[in-house]
């Protein structure tokens, strides 16, 4: 990971901005993937030196989150639920369609760099169930034919 | 001017309600019709979604599902005037799967627009806030004590007993927070909640800041749930704009300030020690208990921890009294309980009864039977540490000690149906797959054993040593049942142990093998 895909005074902006809340890690992990997409790990000694954290308190925090990643997503990231509700309306086979479709498997990217894919336990859309997101857009009753669509619709944005 | 409802909560989003909010804008446009559009909550009857609304002197008349492409014809048919369209719902009010409810929580949950507070207002909120205002605390916690609320996340701690224990706590500060980290499948009523009425939620924390005296708030939300986060904070900013929220609460002088963190994906920081562990910054990392958060708990405060559903309960009961809400239900499950109806079913949505409906009227005469027009074969009740539900079992009252009774859980009361294509040892494999994908890894049966649970499973399904495996998943069970520090390892052999018991043939075990 080079130091020029990401601008160091932007994340120290962000945790100089937020550092002073109460249990502020949290949301400064979110702001810079917020703003990045990922959390660089080598922010990771810039945000402890700020917190007065160990590196390897920061480093425990971000592995432990499902959501937070170390590497650069896709332009667009698809989360796919995996959950009961879904499995009871084929999203099995919906997970093995988007794959096939993508090309990879979950925490992969796509070799253009348009999609990642992540599982997700639950979107809370279970009346509308199979159901992906992607980026903050929630679909419902997604069929195979349907998520080839959805992809073709993401693309398509400029 | 005519008034068009077309839902902005999340669901129906994922099913066009944007597309069909800007078709019917347009065709509004080109035909000179002179209508406001809100965008109100959804009414929870999902199936119909995405579902608009139309205002007539008779009441408002629904059509569903909409698609754009439905639009003009609904205009051509005189919609806006609530006359007959293939897509016709009738009067909202009266379609049954709404009129047999007992909306208490969401009593406005589909009928306003979520962010505006005027609306809310002039909708019976705000009127619990203002009685409390005028009452001593331990009045108000006697009143949430006496409606016999019990803790909606699935736990059923009666909620004027925790109140009453953080109230009687000494301390400088104290908090609220909201677990809104609604991560358990096939629920969805907190998100309906903090999207479709959100100030219902805030006046609910609002009352309890009151009553325990906590000057700060935090709801928890789930990073999944990115429209209730702007619902959420939208309201906030309203309520604080109106005096609802901040240092001088309708003039009182009291002061109560609420924010919203997200989490990060974690299901185990619904677990409410491991909640706080996140709030202040940390891993997930369950606590052990003692002490109890309403003693020693965010920062080391005393604080009330409740589910978005009981806090949203609160201000219903404040307004009406905790008698009005303590005469629903049955036995020691007091008030109603939001069920969220999803899989496969026809009719899948939101149902909002008083306790004691039993799980096949829920099923059949809400649900309609299955989607797909098979038989249901299993449900499962109270997410994913919940037990699945044999037909036989159908019967059974939505109460806490009747699922008690029969080794099952109600939980935070969402029910996933499944029908006769379903592999019920493949369901088993997937609750001991899931415990080990979220499990914090601070104890060892939870850790370890969910891992080790998949493996017998695998073992099971492939016919290897089948006898000895199902004895040893037993006993695995036993283990994490008896030595888990939380209810994610500790109820895991919920769904693994039902779905052996009552459907061993998926196991390739027979009914005389299961009671040897």
């Amino acid at each position: 990971m080079s130091e020029q895909e990401w601008n160091i005074d932007g994340v120290r902006e962000i945790v100089l901005g937020l550092k002073d809340k109460p249990g502020a890690l949290l949301p400064i992990l979110h702001a810079i993937q917020d703003r990045l997409g990922y959390v660089p790990p080598d922010s990771v000694p810039l945000i402890a030196g700020e917190l007065n954290l160990s590196r390897a308190e920061v480093h425990g925090v971000i592995s432990f989150y499902h959501y937070f990643r170390e590497t650069p997503p896709g332009r667009n990231t698809i989360y796919l639920c995996r959950a009961e509700a879904c499995q009871a309306m084929g999203s099995d086979a919906l997970e093995a369609h988007a794959k096939q479709r993508l090309g990879i498997g979950y925490h992969e990217n796509t070799a253009d760099g348009q999609f990642s894919l992540e599982p997700v336990y639950c979107l809370g859309n279970c009346a509308c169930s199979p159901s992906i997101m992607v980026g903050k857009d929630v679909h419902g009753r997604v069929s195979p034919e349907r998520f080839d669509e959805i992809i073709e619709a993401t693309k398509a944005k400029p | 001017m005519i008034k068009v409802y077309i839902p902005r909560d999340s669901s129906a989003l994922g099913l066009g309600a944007e597309q069909v909010a800007e078709a019917v804008q347009a065709e509004a446009g080109r035909r000179q019709a002179n209508i406001t559009l809100v965008r109100n909550g959804s009414r929870g009857l999902y199936w119909l979604e995405p579902m608009v609304e139309v205002e007539t002197p008779a009441g408002r008349v629904a059509y569903g599902p909409v698609s754009s492409s439905d639009v003009a014809s609904l205009f051509d048919a005189g919609f806006l005037e609530g006359k007959p369209h293939a897509l016709s719902q009738g009067l909202t009010a009266e379609i049954p799967y709404l009129k047999n409810q007992e909306r208490l929580t969401f009593s406005r949950v589909g009928i306003t627009d979520p962010v505006s507070l005027e609306d809310y207002i002039s909708h019976e909120g705000y009127r619990g806030l203002r009685r409390a205002l005028t009452l001593e605390p331990s009045v108000i916690v006697d009143e949430v004590t006496e409606s016999g609320l019990r803790g909606r996340g699935g736990a059923a701690f009666p909620t004027g007993i925790k109140w009453r224990t953080v109230l009687n706590a000494p301390s400088e500060q104290k908090y609220i927070v909201c677990n809104a980290d609604e991560g358990d499948s096939g629920t969805f009523s907190d998100r309906m909640v903090m999207e479709c009425d959100p100030f219902v939620l805030i006046e609910g924390m609002t009352i309890a800041g009151l009553a325990v005296g906590a000057t700060q708030g935090y709801i928890y939300l789930r990073c999944e749930y990115p429209h209730a986060h702007v619902a959420l904070n939208e309201a906030i900013a309203a309520a604080e704009q109106g005096g609802y929220l901040g240092d001088n609460l309708l003039g009182t002088g009291k002061s109560f300030r609420l924010e919203v963190r997200l989490g990060a994906g974690a299901y185990v920081c619904g677990e409410e020690t491991s909640l706080l562990e996140s709030l202040e910054g940390k891993r997930g990392l369950v606590r052990y208990k003692p002490p109890l958060p309403a003693i020693e708990g965010l920062f080391g405060k005393p604080t009330v921890i409740n589910n978005v559903i009981s806090l949203a309960s609160v201000p219903i009961i404040l307004d009406k009294g905790g008698a009005f809400y303590r005469d629903f239900g049955m036995g020691r499950s007091r008030g109603t309980l939001p069920i969220q109806l999803a899989g496969n079913l026809k009719y899948p949505g939101l149902v909002e009864k008083a306790f004691g409906v039993t799980l096949r009227e829920i099923l059949y005469d809400f649900g309609g039977g299955s989607a797909s027009g098979r038989p249901i074969r299993a449900v499962q009740v109270g997410g994913p540490l919940g037990a699945y539900l044999p037909e036989s079992q159908f019967d059974t009252p939505l109460d806490y000690e009747a699922f008690a009774a029969i080794w099952a859980v109600l939980g935070h009361g969402g029910v996933v149906a499944f029908d006769d294509t379903i592999d019920m040892s493949k369901m088993a494999r997937y609750g001991m797959e899931f415990c080990a994908e979220e499990s914090c890894g601070k104890c060892t049966p939870c850790r370890i054993g969910s891992t080790r649970g998949v493996e017998v499973i695998d073992k099971i399904r492939a016919g290897e040593d089948r006898d000895r495996n199902v004895a040893l998943l037993r006993d695995l069970s036993e283990t994490m049942l008896a030595g888990s520090l939380c209810a994610l390892g500790g109820m895991t052999p919920y769904p693994v142990l039902s779905a052996l018991n009552h459907f061993p043939e998926d196991f390739g075990v027979t009914a005389a093998e299961k009671v040897a």
